[in-house]
């Protein structure tokens, strides 16, 4: 239960905040201040007054942390599929057309590999404009074989997650891709490759409550909503007001369950500090070959 | 199980029942001519049962999953086992009591078992938080988890649960990573595991505890992503679509069963498993005992891998 309503609320709020409106200008959904549209750009959508990081897609996500030009996609011919011929007053395959529409990829979740500071990582980044950034079929299927590819080539993974959970639609074997990706990151941590998980507004629901919780690190951005349940599922349920803060990053943090806060302008360096300081050996060249070696795959920077 | 509740499609079977008991009553005390009544009768109960129970819609299947009279996780144990000595707490916070465990013997063979409760009484339905566990639930049950890998003893589960607490310390002591780290726990247990869904399988709180070797299902229990109303809340902005979203939703059984997600469906008696606990018990302990028969042999890694592959399978998609 607690997985949908996480999700009713990221999709409401994803109608005001994720779309960036045509035109110059945009309002920030921090401080309320109207930004000039190109501003913001040249800023990774931060706010130079509040730090409030708007939400980005998938694409955007992985340009900011990879060197350019060289994210590689995997598995990008994976679509949705209608498996419980699923009734709602919009058919799923309706509603899969128009996120096609909407959105940069075919269902919720882009992964592929890149490099950060020259150091090869297979990567993934949540579409949240794609029903809610929802986990069903192909989106546990992409990211287990993210992690199955990491296990294989002794690659470290991250996952940037943004998501409102499960997805209603498939039902049972939207729920069933909690426990096949965990499976699968159990798998990574037997082996020490290492995954990183980083959570941004908003990470709620099934996807929170498995791989995105298990990294071996686990960094939040600032003052993104993460949770279980929802909060307006929480006040309903207990019905009492919320904590200030309640869900937010630096709750979480105050709280131990994640383990740093990083803004989106540092994201990059930090990843590449934590992948030397993480991967021992640093050994010229990478390829499939030095499969299952410790060694480390990264390039020397 | 002292005060009888009924669903509104019971109510025929209810009244006719209490006719006949009428009826026999006069008979015991000397009517003996009532006695092809008191026979007819009997039989009309059955025949009107069957009718009813053979043609039950998803959203009715969800109402006798949650039943208040449906055997719980305690009541099932209290059937199927020689013994059973609950263990309690987290060893981190606290012994959540929407989630006993302890050590068990069923049939001879001493398991871990684990499950969620339900309370019968307003006071211990508040003690067992309604079946919701909060992180230390969770924790509890994957420190027994823990303890029967040490001892090399299967671990077997009971799910029935409307989902994972949604609540303010919930959330602070990290209901998400809990369930996150069970599911992997699980699918990592280096001994076989069993889990059955005796009521309601509710979303990531009935999978925290769930991921397993095999996994049944007790004829009228459901399992399912959301519950019918909170779908039918979201998608209909109706509440009451329930009806629509469970009939959507496949969360029946039967439904899993052929979706691949379940292994086995195990009967109820007619009337389902309220109307006759020990009847659905034994059925009950009948399937865990073969189940577990089945997993004895298997070496542990060909074990883990299986598991892996099972669920590694799970997911209908386009494209390759
Ligand atoms: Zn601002």
């Amino acid at each position: 239960m607690a997985l949908r309503d996480s999700r009713a609320e990221a999709e409401n709020r994803n109608g005001k905040t994720v779309k960036v409106p045509e035109g110059l200008w945009l309002k920030c959904n921090g401080c309320g201040e109207i930004l000039y549209k190109k501003e913001i750009e040249r800023n990774l959508y931060v706010c130079r007054k509040c730090r409030y990081h708007f939400r980005i897609n998938a694409r955007v996500r992985l340009s900011i942390v990879l060197d350019e030009g060289t994210f590689k996609e995997y598995d990008n011919t994976l679509k949705p599929s209608d498996p419980l011929k699923f009734e709602d007053l919009k058919v799923y395959s309706v509603r899969i057309k128009e996120s096609w529409k909407a959105s940069s990829s075919k269902d919720a979740v882009i992964c592929g590999e890149g490099l950060i500071k020259r150091k090869r990582v297979l990567i993934g980044a949540f579409e949240f404009g794609f029903m809610g950034g929802s986990m069903g079929s192909v989106v546990g299927e992409k990211i287990t074989r993210l992690f199955e590819r990491g296990l294989d080539e002794n690659h470290p993974v991250i996952i940037i997650s943004s998501s409102g959970g499960a997805r209603m639609q498939e039902g049972i074997l939207s729920l069933m891709q909690m426990a096949k990706t965990s499976a699968a990151v159990a798998r990574l941590k037997e082996r020490g490759v290492p995954y990183i998980s980083i959570l941004t507004d908003p990470t709620t629901g099934g996807v929170t409550a498995s791989f995105a919780m298990l990294g071996d690190l686990i960094i939040a951005e600032p003052k993104a909503l993460i949770g279980f349940a929802g909060p307006r599922v929480i006040e309903q349920t207990i019905r009492q007001s919320l904590p200030d803060g309640f869900q937010r990053s630096e709750y979480l943090l105050e709280h131990g369950m994640v383990d740093l806060i990083v803004d989106r302008k540092d994201m990059r360096d930090t990843l590449s500090k934590v992948l030397d300081l993480l991967v021992p050996e640093v050994p010229a060249k990478s390829a499939r070959g030095s499969s299952r070696s410790k060694k480390s795959p990264h390039a020397p920077n | 199980m002292s005060s009888r509740q009924h669903l509104e499609f019971e109510k025929p079977v209810i009244e006719l029942e209490s006719k006949l008991k009428e009826l026999e009553e006069l008979y015991v005390e000397g009517r003996s001519e009532l006695k092809g009544e008191v026979a007819a009768l009997a039989k009309k109960v059955t025949d009107l049962k069957k009718r009813i129970f053979s043609g039950l819609t998803p959203w009715q299947i969800t109402q006798l999953a949650r039943h208040p009279n449906r055997p719980y996780t305690l009541d099932y144990i209290s059937h199927i086992c020689e013994d059973f000595i609950e263990l309690h707490g987290d060893r981190c916070y606290g012994d959540d009591a929407a989630i006993v465990g302890g050590l068990a013997r069923i049939d001879g063979r001493a398991v871990v078992l684990i499950g969620h409760q339900k309370g019968r009484t307003t006071k211990e339905k508040i003690h067992r938080n309604f079946g919701m566990p909060n992180p230390e639930g969770y924790r509890k049950a994957m420190r027994l988890m823990r303890l029967a890998e040490r001892f090399e003893r299967p671990v077997v589960t009971f799910i029935d649960t409307p989902g994972a607490f949604p609540g303010i310390g919930a959330e602070e002591r990290g209901q998400a990573e809990a369930i996150a780290t069970s599911l992997m726990v699980m699918s990592g247990l280096r001994v076989p595991s069993l889990s059955v869904i005796i009521g309601e399988g509710g979303s990531g709180g009935a999978l925290a505890i769930g991921v397993a070797d095999k996994v049944m299902m007790m004829e009228y229990s459901t399992y399912s992503v959301i519950s019918p109303e909170g779908c039918a809340a979201i998608l209909w902005k109706n509440g009451g679509k329930a009806d629509v979203a469970a009939r959507s939703l496949k969360i029946t059984a039967r439904d899993l069963l052929k979706l691949g997600i379940i292994d086995k469906v195990i009967k109820e008696p007619l009337g389902a498993a309220h109307s006759d606990t020990a009847a659905a018990a034994k059925n009950m302990k009948k399937a865990i005992v073969s189940a577990l028969g089945e997993l004895d042999g298997m070496e542990r890694g060909d074990l883990l891998k299986k598991r892996y592959d099972k669920y590694r399978g799970m997911g209908i998609f386009k494209g390759d």
